[in-house]
């Protein structure tokens, strides 16, 4: 044998060697060693593993030649593909060993190669669109997959009777709704395999993909209540059999979901504490989703669908606590894995299906299953979705179901299930492992090249891939909200309310148990994108002269991170200087300064930031997905925010409510960008539209400095907790105070001050001109920071590396980045733009800093008395304006600009 | 309350509701007790404070609007018509009545210009026709969170805007409102169920949302028992009649 397949196996390395030695080998195990062999050949001790790696380079080497010609893979599947080189390479190893070898084991399918790609697709499950659509996938995995096994059972028991199938054959109604029941379901390997290629609509995909995760506990139960029925004979099944039937599909299909989710909370459990070693952060999402996997297996539950709420369920906690490298680790390794094990399986595939000796064929067999599971495929669909369709507002139309239909892929799920069967007391196995054989080639194969112009005969649908732009996310948040109101408004209450109540639960103990502390506030989205949005400003600022943003009037959502100039300014240094050795190259390559980046990072910003609607989420049954720390407190914010509101328009006349707020509230005066705006509404007097809260009241927003995520003392993680506490205070010595810190320190009037942009030039003599500042830059690089600049940068630097980690702490360093030659060059504006690190300093700011900046003047000792959220203000923002220590205090102050 | 007694004839001129909003009898009868229990003191009409008492509104950060667009051009009053009127807006769209209406009649107040209008003008406060940037960043304002700040808001709103604005007056027309981007793709009418403002403004607009979240209506019991509303408006077979005793 090994001489036979290792030419085989080798052949792929070409030369290596591999080919020539074996030959000698099997000889010499036998013989006595003559005494130190200098070279010695020890196949044996390797033989399983070697043989593992070189089925998987094959599958993987045969992938990469698929994918030289992109005509050929635009035609077919890759899955075909597959099993075409699996036949080619099994008939190969048939020749030359004159039997079959290297099958898909049972075994090693459902314990090795399954689980990645069941999890890879629970873990990636869009949750959303699953639980949205929940209730058809239901139907169809349940009641689709039992329609179809026993139609597929009994109309085969129905040719069989009359007289069309081959009478050697031996099968009872029993064996057909056995062998109905392992052939009927659609399986998520090879649905995921070729839908992915088809690019059919998301809800269609999901059905069918949803179908084919979900029906696994279905299919389970069937084959093994209709196996054991088989063993014991039909004569001995008695009624409580059935009964007992029917029970076990509840306790498989609950308790490997329940598998799932113990799984899934340990895991969320355990992520939560790895705060010091984030290196074993993938590995432990891995072994405990196996390990789910194999508990399920064991307890003999579904373990598909183990794996699937284990993924589902952990997601959101887990994203949440392990660190952003961590993420990427976990995709990368969860889609190689599952991309490998789908490989190999449709090589194993193929290469089973030569193995003459476990098959027989029967043409009534195989033509009547084909037929049937075709026919019965459509009929089921047709009819469950003409019931579904009486509840589905957005009905699914013919052409969705000809695809579901047309979609029914079988796969190696239905072949291992089968090649498990007991010979001795299923007579027709090999009948019925032909018969599987050619259902899977088939529907794999046939279904899978026509599934392609089908749905572009069709016209189908397509899943678009239109960039997300503000409009689009914004609306569909309002949209959200208005629906939210008006149920309110009609009392709309009714079976949303248990899992309101879950939500609850999970809000105040589930999520508090799960998550890091700090996550709750860290939007890792958010700082994602503020995080490359700098980067990207940094960049643009270079490549376009450092105007072309502001004068556009196009301001990045990043615009305050310009405030930490000293940050921005060492990019643009050292990346004049063009020392690019210093910056990751892999951020640089993925930040295009496009506008679809730009797009993208407003969408993302729009996507965390905006209020999440309180219905949103209820018709998804899991609130695994949902932020609910967000939930809490924006209910309180939008709360406060909207009593503040009700106040003041309570305030006005009358005849004016509707009116009062539907004026612009006044910008805050002082940290405008684009000042001109707050200017003119400054001196037109217009009066502020937040009259009752504005006039009386000054803000002060203390604000904790963000700590670093990965910052090891748990203290500080505590801290972190507190988050920024944005305090209204309303009395006068507030509002006192902040005038005198106006008139002392030099505030000026917003009217003064000029766009921040063009401080950051004065502040910066180098950026004054757009045509000499790269020849400034980069040829006085070196002299302009010699040292103060090189920490800073080095600082930077290991913030761009870890992108999960805000870039507060860099920036005390860094504040003393600007040089000297600024102050004669601007005498009328005492700007600093890099805030120093001493909060207490007194200046007058750029209005984009100038929140900041008065806030700072404040003696911190002004404590926040009534809690009042300010919506608006981020935390993410004074991170950036106040790259100060950690936990310094700052208390800003948000006043009229007009009123000082 | 007493008044839960299941005749539509004490509904106030029933019939004209009905033939001008296009609910069912049983929908608006609902309605009635759940205005009626809005309307705490009895006096047969609902003000502000009304529907501001409503708990779950309070948190919402479009309450205050929405409860505006109840109360149109600054009336104190909202009868139960003008109730009915606004929320006939979250009917789903006829899909068949669409094709052979009457083109003489005015269009239904579900179809899908007037669930636009209808969000537009939640936009739109100053009733000009047009969403200014002053009016974008008011309802980004509102619906952002503390995540973001004021600059940040400011060039968000600066980009909505400008990606919808095309005949460059710097605001948003309702029919550039209507056009933006996805708008267009939805009238095609195929089913599209993703999370997006395509199913949204799609097929039904408003209320479409819902029932696709709540395909797994069809699993729940409430949507057979009450099965004759669910096609009506699948919003209101939810109707708790405990709130409504209130």
């Amino acid at each position: 044998m090994l001489r036979a397949a290792l030419p085989l196996l080798g052949l792929p390395l070409a030369g290596a060697g591999a080919t020539e030695k074996p030959t000698q080998e099997p000889g010499s195990p036998g013989e006595p060693p003559p005494g130190l062999a200098l070279f010695r050949w020890q196949w044996h001790e390797v033989e399983a593993p070697y043989l593992v790696a070189l089925w998987i380079l094959v599958a993987s080497l045969a992938k990469i030649v698929f994918h030289l010609s992109r005509k050929v893979t635009s035609l077919v599947p890759e899955s075909c593909l597959l099993i075409l080189l699996g036949l080619a390479l099994g008939g190969i190893v048939l020749a030359v060993a004159k039997k079959a070898e290297y099958q898909l084991e049972p075994g090693t399918f459902f314990l090795f190669l399954l689980p990645p790609i069941v999890l890879d697709s629970g873990y990636f499950m869009p949750s959303r669109l699953f639980f949205d659509n929940l209730g058809a996938i239901l139907t169809y995995a349940v009641v689709g997959t039992l329609w179809n096994a026993f139609t597929t059972g009994a109309a085969l028991w129905g040719l069989q009777q009359a007289g069309l199938v081959a009478p050697r054959v031996q099968a009872g109604l029993l064996d057909f709704l056995l062998f109905g029941s392992l052939i009927s379901a659609v399986d998520p390997v090879a649905v995921l395999a070729v839908f992915e290629e088809v690019h059919v609509n998301e809800t269609l995909f999901i059905i069918v993909f949803g179908e084919s995760l979900l029906n696994d506990a279905v299919t389970v139960v069937l084959y093994k209540v209709c196996n054991s029925f088989v063993e014991m004979g039909s004569a001995n099944v008695r009624a409580t059999d059935y009964l007992k039937g029917v029970a076990s599909l509840f306790v498989v299909s609950l308790g490997g979901a329940a598998v799932g989710l113990v799984f899934a909370f340990l895991l969320a459990l355990t992520t939560r504490f790895t705060k010091r070693v984030r290196i074993i952060e993938p590995l432990l999402v891995f072994l405990l989703a196996y390990a789910a996997y194999l508990t399920a297996e064991m307890a003999s539950l579904s373990a598909i669908l183990a794996v699937t709420m284990c993924g589902l369920g952990c997601k959101k906690y887990v994203e949440a606590n392990i660190s952003h490298k961590s993420r990427t680790a976990v995709k990368y390794t969860m889609k190689t894995l599952a991309s490998c094990a789908e490989t190999v399986i449709f090589m194993l595939l193929g290469i089973s299906a030569v193995d003459s000796s476990k098959w027989a064929w029967d043409s009534g067999l195989v033509l009547g299953t084909l037929f049937f599971i075709l026919f019965f495929r459509a009929l089921g669909v047709v009819l469950q979705t003409w019931v579904l369709n009486q509840f589905r507002l957005v009905p699914l139309d013919k052409i969705d179901q000809v695809v579901m239909s047309y979609g029914g892929l079988r796969g190696a799920v239905a072949f291992a299930l089968v090649i498990l069967l007991d010979r001795t007391k299923v007579p027709a196995k090999d009948y019925f492992v032909a018969t599987t054989i050619v259902v899977v080639f088939f529907t794999v194969i046939v279904q899978g090249l026509t599934i392609k112009p089908l749905v572009k005969w069709l016209k189908v649908k397509r899943s678009e891939h239109h960039k997300p732009t503000l409009n689009q996310e914004l609306h569909e948040h309002t949209f959200d909200h208005i629906l939210a109101a008006v149920e309110d408004v009609v009392g709309h209450h009714g079976y949303h309310y248990w899992r309101d109540r879950w939500e609850q639960f999970d809000k105040k103990y589930l999520s508090q148990l799960l998550m890091r502390r700090s996550a709750y506030r860290i939007r890792d989205q958010i700082w994602d994108v503020y995080y490359r949005l700098n980067i990207r400003d940094a960049i643009s600022f270079v490549d376009q002269g450092g105007h072309v943003l502001s004068s556009t009037g196009l301001t990045l959502p990043s615009m305050p991170s310009r405030n930490s100039m000293a940050e921005t300014s060492v990019t643009n240094l050292l990346r004049e200087s063009g020392s690019g050795a210093c910056l990751d190259l892999q951020v640089i390559d993925t930040v295009r300064s496009g506008r679809d980046r730009e797009d993208a990072a407003m969408h993302h910003l729009l996507c965390g930031g905006l209020y999440k609607p309180r219905r949103r989420y209820k018709a998804s049954c899991s609130r695994h997905f949902i932020s609910e720390d967000a939930q809490e407190r924006q209910d309180k914010e939008v709360f406060q925010q909207n009593m503040k509101r009700r106040l003041e328009s309570f305030k006005s006349t009358k005849h004016n409510i509707c009116f009062t707020k539907s004026k612009p509230r006044p910008r805050k005066a002082g940290h405008k960008k684009k000042d001109g705006v707050a200017n003119t509404e400054a001196t037109n007097g217009k009066p502020p539209r937040d009259l009752g809260f504005h006039d009386t009241a000054a803000v002060i927003l203390t604000v904790e400095s963000e700590e670093e995520e990965d910052s090891d003392s748990s203290e500080t993680e505590k801290e972190d907790d507190e988050g920024i506490i944005f305090v209204a205070r309303a009395t006068s010595e507030v509002l006192q105070e902040g005038k005198a810190s106006g008139s002392l320190e030099v505030c000026p009037s917003p009217r003064i001050i000029p766009p921040s942009p063009t401080c950051a030039e004065k502040e910066l003599p180098w950026k004054s001109g757009q045509g000499d500042l790269a020849v400034y830059v980069s040829s006085e690089t070196t002299k302009i920071v010699p040292v103060d600049m090189q920490t800073g940068w080095n600082q930077s630097i290991s913030s761009l590396e870890s992108l999960a980690s805000p870039p507060c702490t860099q920036a005390p360093t860094m504040t003393r980045l600007p040089p000297r030659p600024r102050a004669p060059e601007e005498p009328q504006v005492p700007l600093k733009l890099p805030l120093s690190s001493d909060p207490h300093s007194c200046f007058a700011f750029p209005p984009s800093l100038a929140k900041a900046g008065r806030s700072r003047s404040e003696s911190s000792a002004d404590i926040p008395q009534q809690q009042e959220l300010q919506p608006l203000m981020g935390h993410k923002d004074h991170t950036h304006l106040s790259p100060g220590t950690a936990n310094s205090h700052w208390c800003i102050h948000f006043n009229k600009g007009g009123r000082l | 309350m007493g008044s839960r007694s299941s005749h539509a004839a004490k509904i106030p001129d029933v019939d004209s509701i009905r033939r001008e909003t296009g609910f069912s009898q049983a929908s608006l009868l609902r309605l009635y007790h759940r205005f009626r229990a809005l309307d705490r003191t009895g006096k047969g009409y609902l003000s502000r404070l009304d529907l501001q008492q409503i708990e779950a509104l309070a948190v919402n950060p479009l309450g205050d609007r929405i409860i505006d667009s109840f109360f149109p051009d600054g009336s104190l009053r909202l009868d139960f018509p003008g109730f009915v009127r606004v929320l006939a807006h979250f009917r789903p769209v006829d899909e068949e009545e669409d094709g052979n209406r009457d083109p003489k009649e005015p269009e239904p107040l579900n179809s899908r210009m007037n669930k636009l209008r209808f969000a537009f003008q939640l936009y739109d406060l100053d009733r000009d026709g047009k969403i200014s940037r002053h009016e974008m960043l008011q309802v980004l304002r509102l619906m952002v969170g503390v995540q973001v700040t004021e600059e940040q808001l400011e060039s968000i709103a600066d980009r909505t805007v400008q990606e919808a604005d095309e005949d460059g007056d710097g605001a948003v027309s309702f029919l550039e409102f209507t056009k933006e981007g996805s708008f267009l793709v939805v009238e095609d009418g195929h089913a599209q169920l993703q999370a997006s403002i395509l199913l949204a403004v799609g097929r039904d607009f408003l209320f479409s949302t819902i029932p696709s979240r709540v395909s797994l209506a069809s699993l729940e019991p409430c949507p057979f028992s009450r099965g004759m509303e669910l096609s009506i408006w699948p919003g209101l077979c939810h109707v708790p009649t405990t709130k409504a005793k209130k």
